[in-house]
């Protein structure tokens, strides 16, 4: 076990540095009009954007927090506490060379370059509020892939952009998205043209690195008739004594026929909350399939959702969740069936260690006047430890014709039995843990590209680290 | 606005009236009913964020429309006692109609003498006082409907009360059959059953319509199961679908108890069925099993919890719904496992079937578990039947509304099967099939 012991060191605090801020643009703390306007200033953004924001602005100040059914840890974000712009610059670089040391310092660091040139079609990484990197490699750029931040896809290609933004997830979805709305900043814009299939992965990288800071990133993905793509992201920040925020607001378009798939690993630090709204349209024979691990973070509130708007659409979550001492993850799937035939397919599983907590909550949606619709769902849960908590709270409603819908939850832990029999054969209590648990998601894990399984697989074994004996 | 306040008005007028012919109850029970009265009026409606009500319809909530006054003898008295009668064997029988005790069966003297109590709430207020104010209501609400529990304490003016002494056991059932027939009527049952240790007993209850005019039920049934204590209880619920219903069920499980409810919902145009297992004794098993048959507009509201507070308990519920025409069902079922209550075992499985294309299923299934060496799992499924169950009956010379037919009652079986008393269940098929018929 000694090679996995090396791994384990490298890896433990990876995220958990941070490099000197130097920034050009700051907004300063606190939310307001002024706020937005100094966005818009700095963006030098048309109108329609600034009005946009400004809406949304006073749709996040009507909203409630959701509390009625959520944690009340929200409760303790202060949003005047919080800076909600922060920038060296505005465009991305397109060589790491050009991208200032300290920060592509972070990135080597995070072995962002390295991964672009081992497996990456292309690489975006945002720092604080806005991408210092983007770049495509040629061979995909050439089929027309357009991949970048969406500040600058929004000035270059405003015509895809403006008809797609916003209607995914539209600003009043929640409080959180009307928040995005406001003060959005950074995110990846993707743009697949008809029947390209991008073969290797897209990827982006968020990285925090201020304190008190809020990191609203705005992700639109148009994968046209027929094309294929599969966009991954990462996020970590180093670990702050005070709360940091994170609100990204997602929007998938997979139009007819199309494939997406959307991989996150979620290793943010235990102190940011982190309150995503993700949503994806399918439109016929279209397949959207996010797979969801979260691992970090104070509170994780996410529900990954596939809107399945065209016949023989397909949407699927497959989401990992890994809850440690002071976290809460809150995530689950959203299926909303739109047109007949649709299929949708929801596997959770959700680790408890220590005092950790986890919560699935789904919906399920099937409306009237639909045939033969079918939803999937399971919810494994697995308690570590004796103060370790687990809930489930799904939510079905189906109506229409031949439709179908199994739900099915269960809640163990690891089996006595299975502890013993590895002990027997030379493993200590904790490897054996460990092991048991990488196999309780493995299922899952081999769903995932070579390369985040093995990083997905360290995760769980640092994290699992201690929780026994 | 003003409607509403008059409303409002009314039902105090009409709670005035009410608590002024109680001037011969015990003080601690008019101080009760008043103390009920304001809370329920101050409690809200539920709300539009209100979790415990998600799905639910909150429109047809109102009740400007009914008359909480009392009422005359029904003239179809003797034939109501006639019909109250669904059971093979009963150890005792209450008959109310609109909140007035039409016939009232005594326990057996041999049973009086061990110490059973069977009585009715106006009987149990004169002659057991002290056993009513440690038990009435004493249970939590906690399930959405707490306003509609306050409106029940206020206003309930009969019901059965059952004491079963410590070793006593008793294998038929006693019964309780409320009627309501006044138009636009109100009645509270209230159903209060403590099990001392080791004792075991059984208990059929049913809610009837006497016609076909609109009225409003609010009943409570709470069960105390002392040590080692078995209690079996069964509600055949089955008003005209022109009711409004509220049903809070709750029992609380001592060690080493076993406590089963079934409930078989048929009636009302509106329905909310509450009901709390509170497994608090080690060693303790609670069953919890429902079926609704519903067709036309009719709504029925499921919400349930299973709490387990003490190590080595096992819980299990299974709720079926069969739906036809434009029918909505709700379920709603958490199992909550305490810190504290290792080696728990609990299930929750709802299942809908669906035999129209315009009825509406809302599943939702939860679990909040805090221990960590459990075994809990929930499953929610709803489907329509499957084409291969109809084509074998098809092709057995069975026609398609039969097949289909054959195929809820044997959906229902897994329920019905868990009614002990031979007659009720069969009762309960009957009335299954009736609806089909209509």
């Amino acid at each position: 076990m000694t090679t996995t012991a090396t791994q384990l060191d490298i890896d433990r605090d990876k995220g958990n540095f941070k490099v000197e801020e130097s920034h050009k643009y700051d907004a300063g703390i606190g939310l307001s009009e002024a706020t937005v306007d100094y966005i818009c200033d700095v963006k030098g953004e048309p109108d329609w954007i600034r009005d946009f924001r400004k809406r949304a602005l006073k749709v996040f100040e009507g909203k409630p927090m959701p509390t009625h059914w959520a944690s009340k840890d929200l409760e303790n974000i202060d949003f005047q506490k919080i800076r909600y712009y922060l920038a060296g610059d505005q465009r991305a670089k397109r060589s790491w060379d050009d991208v200032p040391d300290e920060v592509k310092a972070t990135f080597e660091r995070l072995g962002i370059p390295e991964n672009e040139r081992k497996f990456l079609a292309g690489v975006e990484a945002q720092f604080d509020s806005e991408a210092a990197y983007s770049n495509i490699k040629d061979a995909v750029a050439k089929d027309g892939v357009i991949f970048m931040g969406s500040t600058d896809a929004l000035m270059e290609h405003p015509e895809i952009f403006k008809k797609w933004f916003g209607k995914v997830i539209p600003t009043g979805d929640n409080k959180f998205s009307a928040l995005n709305s406001a003060v959005f900043s950074g995110g990846s814009f993707i743009y697949i043209p008809p029947g390209v299939k991008v073969s290797h992965p897209l990827q982006a990288y968020f990285r925090i690195n201020a304190e008190n800071f809020g990191q609203f990133e705005r992700t639109l993905i148009i994968a046209d008739e027929g094309s294929e793509v599969t966009y991954m992201e990462g996020c970590t920040a180093p670990k702050f004594d005070t709360a940091t925020l994170h609100s990204a607001v997602v929007e998938l378009v997979a139009m007819p026929g199309a494939k997406i798939e959307y991989i996150t690993v979620q290793n943010w630090s235990s102190n940011v909350f982190n309150l995503v709204t993700k949503r994806a349209i399918a439109h016929e024979n279209a397949v959207v399939k996010w797979i969801d691990c979260n691992i970090g973070s104070r509170l994780t509130m996410k529900y990954p959702g596939v809107v399945l708007k065209g016949r023989k659409a397909r949407g699927e979550v497959l989401s990992i969740a890994l809850a440690n001492d002071g976290q809460h993850q809150d995530t689950g799937a959203k299926m909303i069936h739109a047109a007949d035939e649709t299929t949708s397919n929801v596997i959770s599983k959700s680790i408890s260690v220590g005092k950790g907590r986890s919560t699935y909550r789904g919906q399920v949606h099937i409306p009237k006047h639909l045939k033969g619709c079918k939803n999937n769902t399971e919810c494994d849960a697995l308690l570590i430890n004796s103060e370790s908590r687990t809930d489930t709270y799904p939510a079905i409603t189906v109506r229409g014709d031949k439709n179908y819908v199994q739900h099915e939850a269960s809640v163990s832990k690891v089996s006595a039995e299975q502890i013993f029999y590895m002990q027997q054969r030379g493993l200590s209590e904790a490897e054996a843990m460990s092991l048991s648990v990488n196999g309780f998601v493995n299922e899952l894990t081999r769903e995932f590209p070579m390369e985040y399984s093995v990083e997905l697989k360290r995760l769980i074994e640092l994290e699992m680290e201690g929780s026994v004996g | 606005m003003e409607a509403k306040q008059g409303a409002n008005e009314s039902i105090r007028f009409e709670f005035q009236n009410h608590i002024d012919q109680l001037n011969t109850a015990p003080e601690w029970w008019q101080t009760f009913k008043s103390q009920s009265f304001e809370s329920y009026s101050n409690a809200p409606l539920p709300g539009r964020s209100d979790e415990n009500w998600r799905f639910a319809n909150r429109k047809g909530l109102s009740l400007d429309t009914f008359d909480f006054g009392p009422k005359n003898l029904p003239a179809t008295t003797d034939s109501l006692v006639e019909q109250s009668d669904l059971t093979s064997a009963q150890s005792g029988r209450l008959v109310f109609a609109d909140n007035q005790t039409l016939a009232y069966n005594q326990a057996s003297q041999e049973l009086q003498d061990k110490g059973v109590i069977w009585s009715s709430l106006q009987d149990a207020l004169v002659h057991h006082s002290d056993l009513l104010k440690d038990y009435f209501m004493k249970q939590d609400i906690d399930l959405g409907s707490e306003k509609f529990a306050h409106l029940h304490s206020a206003f309930v003016a009969n019901g059965a009360l059952l004491y079963i002494p410590k070793g006593v056991e008793i294998e038929a059932p006693f019964c309780c059959y409320n009627w309501v027939d006044a138009q636009d009527g109100a009645i509270f049952p209230h159903m209060l059953v403590i099990a001392e240790e080791f004792s075991k007993v059984s208990i059929a209850e049913a809610h009837l319509s006497a016609g076909n005019e609109p009225a409003l039920s609010c009943g409570v049934t709470h069960l105390f199961a002392g040590v080692g204590a078995k209690i079996d209880y069964t509600l055949i619920q089955n008003f005209n679908e022109q009711t409004l219903g509220f049903q809070i069920n709750s029992n609380i499980a001592g060690k080493d108890s076993e406590v089963k409810m079934n409930s078989v919902n048929i009636g009302c145009h509106h329905y909310r069925s509450e009901t709390h297992g509170q497994i608090k004794g080690s060693g303790a098993h609670v069953d919890m099993r429902s079926l609704a048959l519903v067709d036309a507009d009719q709504e029925i509201d499921q919400r349930t919890l299973q709490t387990h507070s003490a190590p080595h308990t096992t819980s299990n519920l299974l709720f079926k719904n069969a739906l036809m025409q434009n029918a909505k069902t709700i379920f709603s079922g958490l199992i909550k496992v305490d810190e504290c209550a290792q080696l728990t075992d609990a299930y929750q499985t709802n299942r809908n079937l669906l035999l129209s294309n315009t009825a509406e299923a809302n599943s939702l299934p939860g679990l909040e578990i805090e221990a960590n060496d459990v075994k809990c799992s929930h499953g929610a499924t709803t489907s329509e039947i499957q084409d291969e169950e109809i084509f074998y009956m098809l092709a057995r010379g069975i026609p398609k509304e039969a097949a289909q037919e054959l195929i809820v009652y044997g959906f229902f079986e897994e329920i019905l099967d868990c009614i002990k008393d031979g007659k009720l269940a069969e009762t309960a098929r009957i009335i299954i099939r009736e609806k089909f018929k209509a």
